[in-house]
């Protein structure tokens, strides 16, 4: 039982409120999050260095972009589709966009769901968040094609400053990776709801830890941080 | 609910809060709401580029939507509204050092346009 008291927090906590929370809860030698299983704090703090990966990466292509002598490519005609006779700028990139926001709604509902113990809700609305999630990497699947067959490589393209190939490579490739491991722990989750894990309390076979419905939320942390990440791209990268 | 077993609290405090909900669960109606906000504000982005904005007014547009959304996906989709302060500033504080490292590069940059322009001139 012992170990369960570490992995779940669930009585109502006594603490004070505010700044005086806070040096409380890091003064002297305790637990420091005090009601966030230690599951949910290290997804965040996984999460914080993953921050930093993707900022090093947008910090890179801000210096290339800055640094280059050379015209950068304006984004808005690359990525432009014809559509109907015109050029339509950006479209297919707000399309990507607005499916990740969608997938976040329907995760975050997923989660509610979850602490409601609605398995079969829970267990639908993520394999629809995954099913956006994977319709996202198919379409930047069909953006990198379509940019590779018009001559886009890392090395140069017909636009300008070579570097923007090898950025747009590396900051979109990294990304879709991310969606795309989202969608296989998305996927993994939802077997599990809906097979009646977390309200039989099975023990996973990894861990042998009783099976909660907070890893939803968990999984849901990591999915809506590649939404903020994709925020981000499409400031920095598309719109700039 | 039955199965923490240790009562290590201490007593509650006068200034003590004591959260209605330790699971998060919120109203599904708050999240439709951000979810609403989440498109207006990226319609709002793509609407800059579209209408063709440039220089200070694009750029600023474009970072004034990108803070709102990614905002509003942290404090209510991943609930960081209801964390305590201890979670709060350790997730949150970090990332801003970043702005540190984006300000070394920003001069650096400069720097090596400035040495390209010098020797291996023209360009623009």
């Amino acid at each position: 039982m012992s170990a369960e008291t570490h992995s779940h927090v669930r009585e109502p906590l006594h603490r004070p409120a505010g700044l005086a929370g806070f040096a409380a809860d890091w003064a002297s030698d305790q637990r420091t999050f005090k009601n966030v299983s230690w599951g949910k704090a290290m997804m965040w703090i996984f999460l914080l260095s993953d921050t930093f990966v993707f900022g090093c990466f947008l910090i890179a292509y801000m210096s290339a972009r800055m640094s280059t002598a050379v015209p950068w490519p304006n984004p808005s005609e690359v990525f432009a589709l014809h559509i109907g006779g015109s050029d339509v700028p950006l479209i297919l990139i707000a399309i990507m966009t607005f499916v990740l926001i969608t997938s976040s709604g329907t995760m975050a509902m997923a989660v509610n769901f979850g602490y409601r113990r609605d398995r079969k809700k829970t267990a639908l609305l993520m394999v629809l968040t995954a099913l956006f999630g994977a319709t996202f990497v198919g379409m930047q699947a069909f953006e990198w094609t379509k940019l590779i067959t018009e001559g886009v490589r890392p090395w140069g393209n017909p636009w300008g400053a070579a570097q923007f190939g090898s950025t747009f490579f590396m900051i979109t490739g990294f990304h879709g990776t991310h969606v795309t491991i989202g969608v296989i722990f998305l996927l993994i989750i939802a077997r599990k709801v809906w097979r009646g894990d977390f309200d039989t309390e099975r023990r996973g076979f990894f861990t042998s830890r009783r099976g909660q419905y907070e890893i939803v939320e968990i999984t849901g942390l990591y999915w809506h941080f590649v939404d903020l990440v994709w925020v981000f791209i499409f400031a920095f990268f598309y719109l700039w | 609910m039955t199965e923490t077993t240790v009562h290590t609290h201490t007593i509650p405090q006068p200034e003590a809060r004591a959260p209605a909900h330790e699971h998060q669960q919120h109203p599904i109606g708050l999240y439709l709401v951000v979810w609403l906000l989440l498109f207006v504000l990226s319609t709002f982005s793509y609407l800059v580029d579209y209408v063709g904005l440039q220089g200070y007014l694009r750029w600023s547009l474009i970072l004034i939507f990108m803070v709102l959304k990614a905002g509003l996906i942290v404090a209510i989709f991943m609930h960081m509204a209801w964390e305590r302060l201890a979670l709060i500033y350790a997730i949150l504080l970090p990332p801003l050092l970043v702005l540190v490292f984006v300000a070394l590069m920003v001069s650096e940059s400069h720097y090596v346009l400035f040495t390209r322009l010098a020797f291996f001139g023209a360009a623009p």
